[in-house]
Parts: structure tokens; sequence; C-alpha cells
């Protein structure tokens, strides 16, 4: 453990700052990659950058317990606009970057926001759109400042000026600065973070700079992170990941945050970087692999059977090796040493994971086989559980004791609890204070003992690590009685790189179907292998012989589901490849790119009906959004499949 | 786009073409043209298929000579240019067919934009030594400011040929700037585009005329785009000029409108 004892007397956020900027003032903050070089920030500057900032806020007019609105992408200037917010005393609230305006609508006026601190011209434009329906949004302060020369509106502000202002209020009320980080306590709320909205409005959660740096020291402390770890600061600034990892972490630690050059060179930028802990969604590395996998097919034939040899080595021993478990032959263990020479040494570098010490994947279920192959590798990925109202912090999964099927062990300071119906419940002091201005909702959130309910179901395995299946709304039952859990269906779909989304259905209905979205990078490649000609996505997943591909996918996952006889019944009888990808923009997707099934059921009833009405074809018309807000028409004929099942495993009896 | 409508001084007549008539053969590509451009204008060129378009932009930086007429470039008239000295009096282009060097990488292609900057010679610029190495790092820094613009900055390393078509018109376009021209011809910048990149197009091309002041020619096939871009728009058909003016007028202009949509004889 690194962190310096005062650091613990800090206990907000701006605290912290002040005091690394004390202690390790000439080490590196944040950097950014800007005009191609990486440009870098150290504690003090940082911490001047806030301290002029935060005045000027002040001279601006902003008060403690005003909220202050943060739009763009991860950028020094942003997380510093955080940190100012909170030396006044105001809340942070973020928002996702590529919500369109109507969306910010409701966040903003719902969380009262005054003050927004927006990345370029692209996020002024949205805000200036519906401005007229936000009374309360008082002044805009942009970093970029390109493009907005001839924006003449007096509540514009150019980052640079207000940070001029701030200067020369600082040396008006030289005192100003500390007194009012020093009146900020830890039970004042930091941040407010709005809710995916997966169910209903989003709610905006509050949570204190108390339950924020709880979490971020625990999980400091657990993987015993500190000064000189590196992070890629890439996910959006709204969610809790970022929030938890690049932002509290990195305050409480006083490790350094790394703003990639845009959000298209993350992979560059991060090979460039090579940080040492590492965050990301599972999709982010299901993308890695597909590309990988990709680029293998292209290899030449030499490397490509080095590479599935090797892969294969890996996926015997590796994680047991990482694992430092008995019980590895010598000869697997020189095999595995080779492989880390030429395979997997030359493939964590490709994938900028070199010097990855500890990586989290979290916000949705991980594949047990993706998960596997990159601990496999080598890379120490593990599983992490927690929501937004949890500061991301329930279960952790300790070095060396690694399950694939569980997210660990109960973080320390966290209790967890199985309700009766299978819900997962947690009281932890990183938790939600309340959601804003919803008594109700909160009231609603908490049993009678204080536990949070998390709406997933799981259960703890003998050795206590929890297990979670699927939200505990979504677990439904067929006909038959057979548990159906849509998520582990979509899981194992996804697995396969051709399948980008998966969509099941089953309950109350006797059988289980399935929507699929193909990815049209891994199935694009594939068919121009196979000189196949496509014009676009729709026309490409209407190909039959893509529906052969994915009958074999679909298949595969028939067989291993018929092989656990807690959901043999659960095999997918009939499918279908969507005429459209599942987007955000309408809905399909949340932010966080969860499927939102309910909706994609309703919006596409049509088809559900087709496929359990044993229809082979069904037309069917969608309207999409466009990126520019206009909409449009897709109209498509689409095919519906049948898929071989399987026969049900005998149970065996476990050894 | 907020841009419109915005404070842009527009000054001078930075080019004017008098009497312009170009003939291959027995082909009279352009009769008789004549017209202006103001400096810090965005200037539209429009007309059918053949109509002298292209050839019109080629008499402007030199690779046509016209047969009749005389083109004055910043006060200065000439009957001939070579299109080196167009480059070196600050024109630059992108053209209709993408003109770039598809094996090289997207930043050695703007970099290649830069080449009559650089002043330090052969020997210096091969050992990568004195003032070469200053020279270089400032085009460089200038280039990434051009990246950075006009957001490129994913595909910096990769090369041309791989790139998708909408992102090679605008790499053609970071090209074209990096020269720092102070006249900017744009051969249909927005041809076989999609709705979104041409969007993105329309943003960068006023955002340039706007942020670096650069006079603008443009021609362009997109009537929704010339409108909403442009200051003035002329219009030819089969080599002569039968309009000039601001969209508005141009667009209600009888011999335009037949032009475009036939007329019954």
């Amino acid at each position: 453990m690194k962190t310096s004892a005062p650091a613990r007397a800090a206990d907000t956020f701006p605290k912290l700052l002040l005091e690394h900027a004390r202690v390790r003032g000439a080490e590196i903050s944040v950097r950014e990659k800007d005009l191609g070089i990486w440009q870098s920030w150290t504690w003090s500057e940082a911490a001047a950058n806030v301290r002029a900032l935060a005045c000027g806020l002040a001279a601006m007019g902003f008060k403690r317990g005003d909220h202050l609105a943060i739009i763009g992408d991860n950028r020094p200037q942003l997380y510093w606009a955080m940190t100012a917010a909170q030396a006044l005393g105001g809340v942070a609230v973020p928002l996702y970057q590529d919500s369109v305006a109507q969306e910010m609508t409701y966040i903003l006026d719902d969380a009262d926001v005054r003050f927004a601190v927006v990345e370029d011209q692209e996020q002024v434009d949205k805000l200036l759109e519906i401005k007229e329906r936000l009374p309360k949004l008082d002044k805009i302060i942009f970093e970029d400042p390109r493009g907005m020369r001839h924006y003449g509106q007096p509540f514009l502000h150019a980052y640079a000026d207000v940070q001029r202002a701030g200067r020369d209020f600082d040396a008006s009320y030289p005192d100003f600065f500390v007194r009012e980080v020093e009146t900020g306590g830890s039970a004042d709320i930091a941040i407010m973070l709005y809710t995916s909205g997966t169910t209903g409005k989003p709610k905006g959660v509050c949570q204190t700079h108390a339950a924020l740096i709880t979490a971020a020291r625990g999980g400091c402390e657990f993987d015993k992170l500190g000064p000189g770890d590196e992070i890629l600061s890439y996910l959006p600034m709204a969610w809790v990941g970022d929030n938890l990892f690049s932002y509290a972490q990195a305050l409480v630690a006083g490790f350094t945050i790394n703003c990639p050059e845009s959000g298209d060179t993350v992979m560059t930028d991060m090979r460039e970087i090579g940080p040492t802990f590492y965050f990301a969604p599972p999709r982010v590395f299901e993308n890695l692999l597909t590309q990988v996998m990709i680029r293998m097919e292209d290899a030449a034939r030499a490397k490509r059977v080095l590479f599935h040899y090797f892969l294969a080595v890996a996926r015997r021993c590796g994680a047991e090796i990482l694992d430092r478990k008995p019980g590895v032959s010598a000869l697997h263990r020189f095999l595995y040493m080779l492989g880390n020479v030429l395979v997997y040494g030359p493939l964590r570098n490709v994938l900028g994971m070199s010097r990855v010490r500890v990586a989290y994947t979290a916000g949705a279920a991980i594949g047990p086989d993706l998960f596997r192959f990159y601990r496999s590798i080598g890379v120490n990925l593990k599983q992490l559980y927690g929501s937004t109202e949890t500061c991301a912090y329930v279960c952790l999964q300790p070095d060396r004791h690694i399950k694939l099927d569980t997210v660990g062990l109960p973080a320390p300071g966290v209790t967890v609890r199985i309700a009766d119906n299978g819900e997962v419940l947690v009281r932890s002091p990183a938790m939600l204070k309340e959601y804003y201005r919803r008594p109700d909702a909160t009231a609603e959130v908490f049993d009678e003992h204080g536990y949070f309910r998390t709406g997933d179901a799981g259960f703890f395995d003998p050795d206590g690590h929890l297990k979670i299946i699927d939200r505990a709304k979504d677990v439904g039952k067929l006909t038959t009685g057979a548990v159906f859990a849509p998520n582990y269906i979509e899981n194992k779909l996804k697995f396969f790189p051709y399948i980008k989304e998966a969509v099941a259905f089953g309950h109350g209905r006797d059988t289980v179907c399935a929507f699929i979205n193909i990815d049209l990078g891994a199935v694009g490649n594939w068919a121009e292998r196979r000189n196949l000609p496509y014009a676009g996505y729709t026309d490409l997943a209407g190909k039959p012989q893509v529906y052969d591909l994915i009958q074999g996918c679909v298949e595969k996952v028939n067989a291993e589901l018929a092989a656990d006889p807690m959901v043999a019944e659960s095999q997918v009888q009939r499918f279908l490849i969507l005429h459209k990808e599942l987007d955000p923009d309408d809905d399909e997707l949340t932010r966080t790119r969860k499927v939102r099934r309910g909706f994609v059921a309703e919006k596409y009833a049509d088809l559900v009906d087709a496929l359990y009405c044993g229809k082979a074809s069904q037309r069917t018309q969608t309207t999409v959004k466009f990126e520019d807000g206009r909409s449009g028409l897709i109209e498509a004929d689409v095919q519906i499949r049948d898929a071989a099942t399987y026969p049900p495993a005998p149970v065996r009896k476990s050894a | 786009m907020s841009t419109s409508g915005s404070s842009r001084r527009i000054g001078d007549v930075l080019l004017k073409l008098e009497g312009i008539s170009l003939s291959f053969g027995g082909v009279k590509a352009l009769d008789d043209v004549s017209f202006e451009v103001r400096s810090h204008e965005i200037r539209a060129i429009i007309g059918p298929n053949g109509a002298g378009k292209s050839s019109l932009l080629n008499v402007i930086n030199g690779v046509y000579h016209p047969s009749q007429g005389a083109v004055s470039y910043k006060g200065t008239t000439r009957r001939q240019m070579r299109p080196h000295e167009a480059a070196r009096q600050g024109i630059a282009r992108t053209f209709q067919n993408i003109a770039l060097f598809k094996g090289m990488t997207v930043l050695d292609n703007i970099m290649a934009g830069r080449t009559l900057k650089m002043h330090a010679g052969f020997v210096f610029q091969c050992l990568y030594f004195g003032k070469a190495r200053r020279e270089e790092l400032e085009h460089r820094r200038q280039v990434e400011h051009i990246i950075d613009f006009l957001q490129i900055e994913h595909i910096r390393k990769t090369p041309v040929g791989r790139l998708a078509y909408g992102l090679q018109k605008r790499v053609e376009l970071a090209r074209a700037l990096a020269a720092e021209p102070e006249l900017l011809l744009l051969d249909e910048p927005m041809a076989g585009m999609n709705v979104e990149e041409k969007e993105d197009m329309c943003r960068f091309i006023l955002d340039v005329n706007d942020e670096f002041g650069t006079t603008i020619v443009l021609i362009e096939h997109d009537m929704g785009v010339v409108m909403d871009l442009s200051d003035r728009v002329v219009v030819l058909d089969y080599g002569r000029k039968i309009g000039d003016g601001t969209p508005d007028e141009v667009r209600g202009n009888q011999a335009v409108i037949d032009a475009y949509l036939g007329v019954r004889h």
C-alpha cells in the first residue's frame, strides 16, 4: 500500500488534489494526446488549473450546492471541472457526450443544472438547441474554442477566459479557494450520475465524497494501486466506472490518467501508453478479440498454425499458470513459456496490455470463454460487480482466486445477502445517499434492514463467491417450468466473433427463440474472403450464406446448452438475423450498450410473432434515427431459420 | 448549422476572370466567361455535366491556358500561368477524382502539401540535420493542426489507399490546406459521399473559410449544399455563364431553371 498517511486525512476530492500537489507536485497527474503528442500536467499544474477554474466559476456566481454539468470526451479540463465544482461545494453531473439534445434536456432539467462545462462546438450547439426549455441553465463554458468565434450569446464563455478571470479573482481574494475547499466535508454530495434508464426515466444517483473515496480506497488497497500506475481514461465520464477508476481512484492513489486523442484512436493510444491498470466493459474485450481473430485469419499460414497451436496450449494451462495453481506439468509449463515468447507476449503488446497488472471488466456479464481467453494469455483480467448506486464496488476477485463464472468475494466493508427470491442485496459504506429528488425511488431500493436491492439474481457458491445469473426481472420461466436466463444464452451467442448482439425470448413461451445482430466487421471480412458481394448491413444480414454461418454458431450454443441440465431446455429453436443493427439512438440499447429487451420485443413484435408461429420469413418496416436527428425507414424481408437442437445430456453425478 | 449568417468580412476582389474562352479543337468548353471572386468569399460554380466547370477551375490554376481573355489574381493580370506558379501564389486545389499518393500514409500525403514551404537543401533533408530538422518539426506541427482540424487523428498512419472514399476526400482537403492557400479550389468535394459525410464536409469547408479566412471556389452538384454554403453562385451551361448572384437570386433565375430542368422547344 503506497498511499501516504496524510492523504488519508483528506476526505474530499479537492483536498486530495491539494495533498497530491503538495506531496508529489512534480509527478505527472494527467496526460492527453493532442496534436499527435502526449501533453502532460503535473499534480501542481493540475491543482493550479482547478484553482483558477474554481475561482472563475465563483466569480461567475457559482454557489455552494450548485450543479455543474459536464459533457464531452475524456479531457483533463473536464476532469478538472469536476474537482473545481466540488471545491466550491458544488456537484458535478457528467452526461453522456453522445446523447442527442432531447435526451440531455431531461437530465439537465431534472438535475437543476445551472452551469455546464462542455468540450466543444458540437456540445454547445446541442445545448443551444434546448436552452429555451432549460430556464435554470445559466452559463455554458466551452473548452475548445474552434468554430465558436461568432457565437455572441452572453451566457457562453471560453474555458480559458473563465480561468483567466479566476486568476484575477484569486489575486484579489487569495484565501477564498483554500477556505472553500476546507469548508467542504465528506458527507457533501460530490457527483450525481444518472442511471442508464434500462427501466423508466433515468434517476440521478447522488454519491458523497465519503462513498466514492471509500470505494476507491478499498479498490486501491485490494489491488495495490499507487503513484506510478497508469490508466487510460476513455470510457464515458458519465459512467460510474470512469468516475471510480479515472477520478476517485486516481485522486486517492495518486496515479496518472491518460486521455486518448479521440474515440477512434484508443487502440493506438493504449499501445503508446501501456497502462498498468485497465478497465473496459466486456464488449471492448470482445471487439479486441474479434479484431485479432480477423487479422489472424488473414495472416500467413505458418503464423496462423503457430497462433492456434499456442492458443490451445494457453487454453489448457494459461489460466492455471497465472493463478499459480499446482498440477501443471513441466512440459506444459515449458510450452507456455515458449508460447509467451512467440505468441502471448506479442499479442499482449498488440492489444496494449503488456504492462497491465490488473484489468477489470464490468457493466455486463462477460462470457466465461472470453474471460478465460484473456487470463490464459497472461492478462490479469478480473470481473467486478457493482452498479451506479454502489459506486461499482460490491464484489472483487482476489488475485489467484479467480473463478471464471463468479464475480468474486464481497469487497472489504461490504455485506452481501441473497433475498428469498434470489435477488442480491448489498449493504456498504460506498452507497448512494439518495436518488435526486426521488424519495419514493430511494425508499424503494432499500429494504427494511437498509440493504440495497441490486435487481440482480444470484447465489453464493460453496467458497463464498457470488455468482450472478441475470437481472432478477429478466430471469423468467418457460411454460415447461424450466428456468430461462436470457443473458446467459445471449452471452454464449455473443462469444462468436460473428455475432455482435443477441436477444433471446422465451419467458412465458414453450421454446426459446432469438434475434441476432451480426458483427459487420467480422462477417464482412468473412464474406469478402468468400467473394460474397454485399451492400451494407441489411443486405449482408439477409444472405443465405450468412444465415448458414450463424446457424452453425447457434447450433454450437445449443450443444453447449444441452450439456447443462439447468438450461438444456433453453436451446434456441428458431432465430432470425435482424435487418438493422441495434442502436442506442433508436433506444434499442442503453448508452452503455445493454439491450433493452422489453423495448426490442415490443418494437419488433411482428418479428417475434413470426418466430413463434413458424413462418419462414416476415416483411417488416423500421424507422431509424440518423446521427443528425433525421429519421428514415428500413424495409426488409427477414428470413427465419430453425436451428437443430440436441437431447439434454444425462444428469451426471458430480465427482 | 450555426456558422451561417456569420460576420465574415468579405473583402476586395481577389480573382477576376474576364472574357475567358477555351476550345479543344472544335469544342468550345468555355465561351466568354467573366466573373470575380472576392476574398474570404465562398463562391460556387454549378451547371449540368459538361458545362465547363472543371475546365474553369483548370484555367484558374493554370492547367489550361485560355484562348481568349485574361485572369487577374491579386491585381496582376496574366494570360498564362503554370500550375506550380499558381501554387506558389497561394492557390491550392482538390480534384474530382481523388489524386492522392495511395501508397503513402495520410500524414505523408499532407506533409507533401507543404513541399513548397520547405527550404532546406536536399542533403540536409536527407540527413535530418540543422535547418531541415527545425523545418520538419515546424511543418509537422502545422500538419498536426490540420489533422486535428479535420478530425483525422485516427488514420494518421494509415496508407491512403486503404481508406474509405469519404475519408480520402477529407485527406485531399487536408493536403490542400497544408499549403496554407489563400484561394482554395474544390472540385466536387462532396461527390459520392453519404449524408453524414456531406454534413461533416460542409462544416469543414465553413470552418476553413471562417478560421483561416481562406477564399473558396467550389464546384458542387448537390444543390442543398451549394445553397447552404456559398455566398454567391456562378451558373454555367454549355460553356457560357447563364447566371451569377446570391443563392436566392440564382434559384429564381429562369435561365438556370431551364438549364437544369430542360425546356420544351
